[in-house]
């Protein structure tokens, strides 16, 4: 659901083109990039005036402009306040143009809503933990657009409170949306609730892999790449309720060896541990700063949930493309990034117990000795 | 063998050589078959299927020998065939003798088929109960789970079905389902009386048992639209926990065989299922649609802005489960058409957590909107509040912050007072983040509740940022057991400068969830109120804190 969109042929032509779009974009681009609200309706609130269509203002430009938010920050290059003022300017001019439809969207939503000639039900969130709310704002938007009766929970929905709002209205379908692999567990928690009660789940977002292969492991219906395609999808053939008395403990077999519960739950004294084995190994790191040191905890931190949500999915991507993009990241700050070879050994040393982990950990020092430093990459990262 | 052994085996024995002639039969053999006689063609005497069995055994060569080692040849045995002589099923298990006979021994299979076909029947309608039970229990959505009821009832109860709700008021509302299509709501202007049995059916009590009616005497709305001519119909009733939950109709089109009384013990069978599931999903949309009610009062109100103020907020109750808590915040926008009117912010902590601490917050934020009037003074709505807190029946406390805005000239002017509350910070335009110098009692504790009113000023782009106490002593971070604390909570509100409201709302939201990683933590409750950039200036350009002075 990440609202990527495809620079292909646009699948609704309008007067006004993809060039004009791509200007518009641009503009917004600025806008927001200065947190300068008022600027970013002129240009998103003109666009529309001269022609441009709803969808395209959403899934092209507001979306677009919100990926490079995404990727300026994952690159170092945008604090993470920063960040959201960009997205909270980004939010707003959403609803500024959804208000332009209020007056339809209330004509057509009687106070009996039968459903009966439009599309069905929709329930659009983030799962727990996860706080990029835009992209499944802007498919809720889309799908509203679409002629969806939509109820949109906004981010870092508690699975308690979906399966409540799912009992109470119940959807034809789900949508989830997630960003970062770490909220899999979670995500996972959120699909198999929902489908427990017999609703079907779509998924999207950066979280499920480049091509979804992680929603089919974490049982969801369907997975869409970007915001268009999830419409498109959920304009297709209804999505099927799935078959209860499926067990939950079938999708990933693996968890059966606790590592994931054991890493999880000893996440602070192995961090501990790590920071104590790093002074060791690593002498420049006595000479660090108190803020120094709280950075080191918490990107020790982010290491044991990637290592987790590996774990969770037994997968080592996850673990080492976080890695990489960490050493990335760590050369931008200008802290030597040869200092994750040690921190793994430390952790390899901690989690010897483990074999996936230390196959994970493993994997990811390979993958870190054999890369020349990269250039960071998609939006796979939590540090600063 | 001995022809003498064989008129003694206590099973139907025949005989047959490779001509296809009968050449013996035992007595058991001569009753089975009357037409079989020694000397009679095969064809004539047996069944075909047992004629053409033999003859294909006969075309093969027989006697030879089994095997390179054995000289002499020995009888061999054949694979058995089945068919049926009668109403019986027999299985007919050939032996070859050396001299090409066949030796043809029947045995009766009926019993056994009988039972294999009822265990599988059994075991078929077990996985069925057992699959309905959990596909009915998974929704506790009443739509979903008639729906599902009606669903499950034509794909393997019937051709078609019907669930009718239990009446209430006039005319009945029932979702029906043919076998393989997709369950409709409908409703009739009708009552239940035209349909023999179904009042009794619905009405719960006394427990009636299912009803076979005539399918001519039927209304037509009970056949589902595009059914065709209808052979039979039973009314079944769904019974709930103690009250009807309504009532199964169950259709069999006019080629179909009627019901059995076997298929009407299952039917009431899945109908127990069925009625306690909805009875459960009735209650549950009963109680949550209470639950709906008595909550919407006691939500986080969204905000807005309000006259030229930016106000965002942002709540998490400590548990996930719940959507309410002992933290609450409000705004009371000052009125449209008045300028230079305050518009009042509150945000407070009740000791506690949970339902009982968010009634509590419910009484307070009534009592303070009352108290509305008097806001120019802090004090004196502190003093009204405790003293209203202390003739209360509770026994909890409660510490809140009391903030007043209005727009002047381009910033925002404030008063804030904190009850017992930890103080407001204000993130100035070039990212100094400043304590509100004001303080006081909790209320509700004591008999006076004495405060200080700081006045404060923000400048376009400049933050007053209201919080609980569990955002800052959120315990969690990347060792497990730090606290986010004061120092983490201004360093993230320095980077806040010259954002909007929600945003600095968010991002103070965020790091304190993160912080506690998914752990345990205290209900966490922020505002901001916000001096809005100036759009005039920032157009202008330059990219200092100093663009956006008025």
């Amino acid at each position: 659901m990440s609202a990527t969109p495809t620079h292909s042929a646009p699948t609704h032509p309008t007067p006004f083109g993809e060039a004009e779009l791509r200007g518009t974009t641009e503009k917004l681009w600025e806008a927001v990039s200065r947190g300068d609200e008022y600027a970013a309706y002129g240009v998103v609130l003109g666009a529309q005036g001269a022609g441009a269509d709803d969808e395209s203002l959403l899934l092209d430009v507001i979306g677009t402009v919100q990926r490079k938010v995404g990727e300026e920050w994952a690159a170092n290059r945008m604090s993470v306040a920063t960040e959201h003022m960009a997205t909270a300017v980004n939010d707003r001019v959403i609803a500024a143009l959804a208000a332009r439809h209020a007056p339809a969207a209330a004509k057509d939503l009687p106070e009996h809503d039968t459903g009966q000639d439009r599309p069905g039900r929709i329930t659009v969130a983030c799962v727990d933990g996860e706080w990029h709310a835009l992209p499944a704002r802007l498919l809720a938007e889309v799908l509203r657009l679409r002629g969806w009766h939509v109820d949109y929970l906004g981010a870092q929905v508690p699975t308690p409170h979906l399966i409540g709002h799912v009992r109470r209205t119940g959807p034809d379908v789900v949508a989830l949306s997630s960003s970062l692999a770490t909220r899999l567990p979670a995500a996972h928690a959120a699909i198999t609730a929902c489908r427990s009660v017999g609703v079907p789940v779509l998924v999207g977002g950066a979280a499920f892999g480049d091509d979804g292969r992680y929603a089919g492991l974490l049982g969801a219906d369907a997975w869409a790449p970007d915001g268009r395609a999830a419409a498109e999808l959920l304009a297709g053939s209804p999505l099927k309720p799935p078959l209860t008395g499926h067990q939950s403990v079938d999708d990933l077999p693996h968890l059966v060896d606790q590592e994931y519960t054991m890493v999880r739950r000893d996440s602070g004294r192995l961090v501990k541990a790590a920071l104590a084995g790093l002074e060791d190994r690593f002498p420049a790191m006595r000479s660090y700063t108190g803020l120094q040191r709280q950075h080191t905890a918490e990107d020790l931190g982010h290491i044991l949930d990637f290592l987790a949500a590996a774990l969770y999915m037994d997968c080592e991507q996850i673990f080492t493309r976080f890695l990489i993009w960490t050493a990335g990241i760590l050369t931008v700050r200008g802290v030597p990034a040869a200092s994750l070879t040690p921190t793994l050994d430390v952790l390899g040393t901690e989690l010897k117990e483990f074999p996936r982990a230390g196959r994970l950990i493993n994997h990811a020092r390979e993958a870190l000795n054999d890369s020349t430093l990269p250039t960071p990459r998609s939006g796979s990262g939590v540090l600063r | 063998m001995k022809r003498s052994a064989l008129r003694l085996a206590p099973y139907p024995v025949l005989v047959a050589d490779t001509h296809g002639v009968v050449r013996f039969l035992n007595d058991t053999a001569s009753a089975l078959l009357p037409h079989a006689r020694p000397g009679a063609d095969v064809t004539r005497a047996v069944p075909g299927w047992l004629a053409s069995a033999h003859q294909n055994l006969s075309a093969v060569p027989v006697g030879s020998p089994t095997g390179p080692g054995s000289a002499e040849p020995e009888p061999s045995v054949s694979p058995a065939v089945r068919g049926e002589i009668g109403e019986r099923s027999f299985e007919a298990h050939p032996t070859c003798e050396v001299t090409g006979e066949v030796v043809w021994w029947l045995v009766d299979d009926t019993d056994h088929l009988l039972a294999r076909e009822a265990l599988r029947m059994e075991r078929e309608r077990t996985a069925f109960l057992g699959d309905a039970s959990n596909a009915l229990l998974s929704s506790l959505n009443l739509a979903r789970c008639t729906a599902m009821t009606a669903r499950l009832a034509a794909g393997h109860l019937a051709d078609a079905a019907l669930v009718i709700e239990p009446p209430v008021g006039r005319g009945l509302v029932m979702v029906s389902c043919t076998r393989d299509g997709e369950p409709v709501r409908r409703q009739v202007g009708v009552g239940p009386d035209l349909v023999p049995g179904l009042p009794e059916a619905l009405q719960g009590f006394p427990p009636v048992p299912a009803r076979w009616i005539d399918p001519a005497a039927a209304p037509a709305w009970i056949v589902p639209e595009g059914f065709g001519t209808v052979g039979s119909i039973v009314v079944t009733p769904l019974p709930g926990h103690g009250v009807s939950a309504g009532a199964l109709v169950l259709l069999r089109g006019a080629g179909q065989a009627p019901f059995t009384e076997n298929e009407e013990v299952f039917a009431r069978l899945f109908a127990a299922r069925a009625g306690a599931a909805l009875s459960a999903a009735r209650l549950y949309e009963e109680q949550s649609s209470i639950t709906e009610t008595l909550m919407r009062e006691l939500l986080p109100p969204v905000l807005h802005d309000v006259s030229g103020v930016e106000f965002a907020g942002a709540y998490r109750p400590a548990a996930d489960s719940e959507r309410v808590g002992g933290d609450f915040y409000d705004v009371h926008p000052a009125p449209a058409d008045s300028e230079g009117q305050e518009s009042l912010v509150i945000l407070g902590d009740v000791c506690g957590k949970g339902l009982e601490a968010a009634v509590l917050t419910g009484k307070i934020r009534n009592t303070l909107h009352a108290l509305l009037p008097m806001a120019d003074d802090h004090q004196r709505v502190l003093s009204l509040l405790n003293g209203a807190l202390l003739n209360s029946h509770h026994t909890r406390f409660a510490t809140l912050v009391l903030a007043s805005a209005v727009r002047h000239a381009g910033s925002v002017r404030l008063r804030l007072t904190s009850a017992g509350h930890p103080a407001p910070l204000i993130v100035r335009g070039d990212g100094q983040v400043e304590e509100v110098g004001t303080h006081g009692t909790l209320v509700g504790a004591l008999p006076e509740a004495p405060a200080v009113t700081v006045e404060a000023t923000l400048a376009p782009g400049e933050s007053c940022v209201l919080f609980s106490d569990g955002i800052t002593e959120a315990r969690g971070g990347p060792l497990g057991d730090d606290q986010y604390g004061d120092d983490r909570l201004r360093s993230a509100l320095s980077e806040c400068a010259g954002m909007p409201a929600a945003a600095v709302v968010e991002h103070i939201q965020m790091l304190a969830s993160q912080w506690v990683r998914g752990g345990r933590h205290d209900d966490m409750a922020v505002v901001a109120i916000t001096a809005p950039r100036n759009n005039h200036l920032s157009a202008v350009g330059g990219r200092g804190p100093g663009r956006f002075t008025a």
